[in-house]
């Protein structure tokens, strides 16, 4: 089933020495003040993920992720503070009902390509955020939602920022299995075949609607997830973060990352979240700069993202090494 | 509705509209020379706009200069766009591309909002702002001056595409860019005069508009969107169609505003260019996806 573990015996190292770095991270001694910002970046991987998915897996762009992760901001903070819905039911709710919109959009929008296919997602973000910010009644407008409950399990509320780390981060690997194990599929191999050419694909039997609406869908619950966690989280929220800038920070990190790599993507989102958090606030509102000159540098330059193309000179180096040994 | 108010509500819609439609033949222009989408088209409108305002104001300059130096400085800004950002990322993929001109959307803005700050800003009015009183209805003389630019821009467009050499080689590469550098036409120049000259269309918008509906740094996301509803009405082809699809949809937006009905209420204004945008991308998908492959 988890096809990780099978591959090799060094993945399933790799893996073990990414779970104890999960547990170390957190500590004193470490990066014990950082547990907010960590905490995030495994949010934002959840977000990341599923674009990358859609975007390098499949190459359909979407450019309204934002709002997928607002619907589930949205859906667990209004149920769990006006209805008195337990948080987790409120977190199935919205993942539920962001699945369900992405599947009843997912089919009309999927017709169209390209650049008419990013118009699209764009102008579909914006209007969900245009919602967000006038359905004041039930939104808060402008001004958001405050005073959302921690989450608990029984008695054990998730009520300090090392808590919910670890909870956040439990979602996030299950999220990046779950995503590796797609790829690996036949699924992904289907995926795969519809970026590189669609009409081979479909000569070959695969029904492209249904894959890239599947996939949009994932993604979107995806982002429901990670929304409901940030709304847990941050204990309020407001349109501002769901805006077209939030769906290009999503689309930033997929890009650093290299959009077609599902550990990338926990790069990308770290490398970002700590740029926004730690370094670019000292620069004022002039963050967007930053984000401009990363999505024009490294598409210009690496189409296949930072850290893939890291990971290809790194490979190549190694490969070259190996050679020379074998000479010699 | 009473007249007055539909006769308000009609010229504002005609002025908008225009607008739209010279941003949607920026699109059209680039598309149809290059294939590429321009994410940043909306933000030369800003360009324009701030530009002439921060020209007439604090570099002193009278107003025709300010406006044809507005003008020009984007028009450059558009060529340097596609010299640095466009032809450096050669045979990148249609995705590539999409992100590249987002992220020099994003750029602009960012560097425009740390330059002029975040406040919305108006440039002067080019003739005064006596309200003039057309059947009950009081409509600025920059209205007069909007729709007149554009009516004059379109014309002057039509007669560079149709009896120039520069326009007729525009057009040959539009049609087929193979075969037009078999005669000799370099298809990266005509990129570039395409690039600057959507930029030029933009800023042109920019500055006629800004003095009526005021603008800040961060204006050209909208605009764009709704520039892009205009070029999709003309297929990404046809140059008149996409002015009357302008047109068209200030008109909707405005009218709807003012017919104050149901949801339409001024609070979803943005929101019914969108619901347009996708009404049209999904009814012309197949049309559109055609050209695309063809492009």
């Amino acid at each position: 089933m988890l096809a990780i573990l099978k591959r090799n015996k060094w993945s399933y190292l790799a893996m073990v020495a990414f779970l104890f770095l999960l547990i170390l991270l957190p500590s004193q001694w470490f990066l014990g003040q950082k547990t907010f910002l960590l905490t995030l970046i495994g949010i934002n991987t959840m977000v990341t993920v599923g674009l990358c998915l859609l975007m390098g897996y499949t190459g359909q762009v979407s450019l309204g992720q934002a709002a997928f992760f607002g619907i589930g901001a949205y859906f667990s903070a209004i149920l769990s503070t006006r209805y008195d819905v337990n948080p987790w039911l409120a977190m199935l709710i919205a993942a539920m009902v962001t699945g369900a919109f992405a599947y009843v959009i997912g089919y009309p929008i999927f017709r169209l390509r390209g650049n008419y296919l990013a118009m699209a997602t764009l102008g579909l973000g914006i209007i969900v955020w245009i919602m967000f910010k006038e359905l004041s009644q039930y939104t808060g407008g402008p001004d958001g939602l405050g005073g959302i409950p921690n989450l608990s399990i029984g008695g054990f509320a998730f009520d300090s920022n090392l808590k919910r780390y670890f909870m956040v981060w439990f979602f996030c690997v299950c999220v990046l299995l779950i995503s590796q194990n797609i790829v690996r599929s036949r699924t992904g191999r289907a995926l795969r075949a519809i970026h590189s050419s669609e009409a081979a694909a479909e000569s070959v039997g695969i029904n492209i609607a249904q894959f890239k609406v599947k996939i949009f869908v994932l993604s979107a619950v995806f982002a429901s997830l990670a929304g409901s966690l940030y709304a847990h989280h941050t204990h309020a929220i407001s349109p501002s973060s769901f805006d077209f800038l939030g769906s290009v920070m999503i689309l930033v990190m997929a890009v650093v990352g290299g959009l077609a790599s599902i550990w990338g993507a926990i790069f990308g989102a770290a490398t970002i979240q700590y740029l926004k958090s730690e370094i670019l606030v000292q620069l004022g509102n002039n963050d967007v700069i930053v984000y401009g000159l990363l999505l024009m540098l490294v598409m210009i330059f690496m189409p296949k993202g930072l850290f893939v193309s890291l990971r290809d000179v790194y490979n190549g180096w190694r490969q070259r090494r190996s050679q020379r040994g074998v000479v010699t | 509705m009473t007249t007055d108010l539909f006769v308000q509500s009609l010229t504002s819609g005609l002025t908008q509209g225009c607008i739209y439609a010279l941003i949607g033949l920026g699109f059209t222009i680039i598309f149809s020379v290059t294939g590429i989408i321009n994410f940043a088209q909306g933000d030369f409108v800003m360009l324009g706009g701030m530009l002439s305002f921060f020209l007439a104001k604090s570099a002193g300059l009278s107003l025709l200069p300010a406006l044809l130096l507005s003008i020009l400085i984007a028009t450059l800004i558009g060529a340097v766009l596609y010299l640095l950002a466009i032809r450096t990322a050669r045979r990148a993929s249609v995705v590539s591309l999409i992100i590249i001109t987002i992220g020099a959307a994003i750029f602009i803005r960012g560097i425009a909002g740390r330059i002029w700050g975040a406040n919305p800003v108006a440039p002067p009015f080019f003739t005064g702002d006596s309200p003039l009183s057309i059947l009950g209805a009081s409509i600025q003389p920059q209205a007069l001056w909007i729709i007149g630019t554009t009516l004059v821009a379109t014309i002057v467009l039509h007669l560079f595409f149709s009896y120039t050499m520069m326009g007729k080689a525009l057009k040959a590469c539009a049609m087929n860019r193979t075969a037009a550098t078999f005669v000799g036409i370099n298809p990266r120049m005509m990129a570039l005069i395409a690039f600057a000259m959507a930029a030029a269309l933009g800023a042109l918008g920019g500055v006629i508009i800004a003095p009526l509906s005021t603008t800040s740094y961060n204006v050209g996301a909208m605009l764009g969107l709704k520039g892009f509803v205009a070029a999709s009405v003309g297929g990404f082809r046809s140059q008149i169609v996409t002015v009357i699809g302008g047109i068209m949809l200030g008109l909707v937006e405005s009218l709807a505003v003012a017919l104050n009905w149901g949801p339409f209420t001024s609070a979803y204004k943005e929101a019914i260019a969108l619901v347009v945008l996708l009404l049209i991308l999904l009814i012309r998908s197949r049309k559109l996806s055609e050209e695309e492959r063809a492009g």
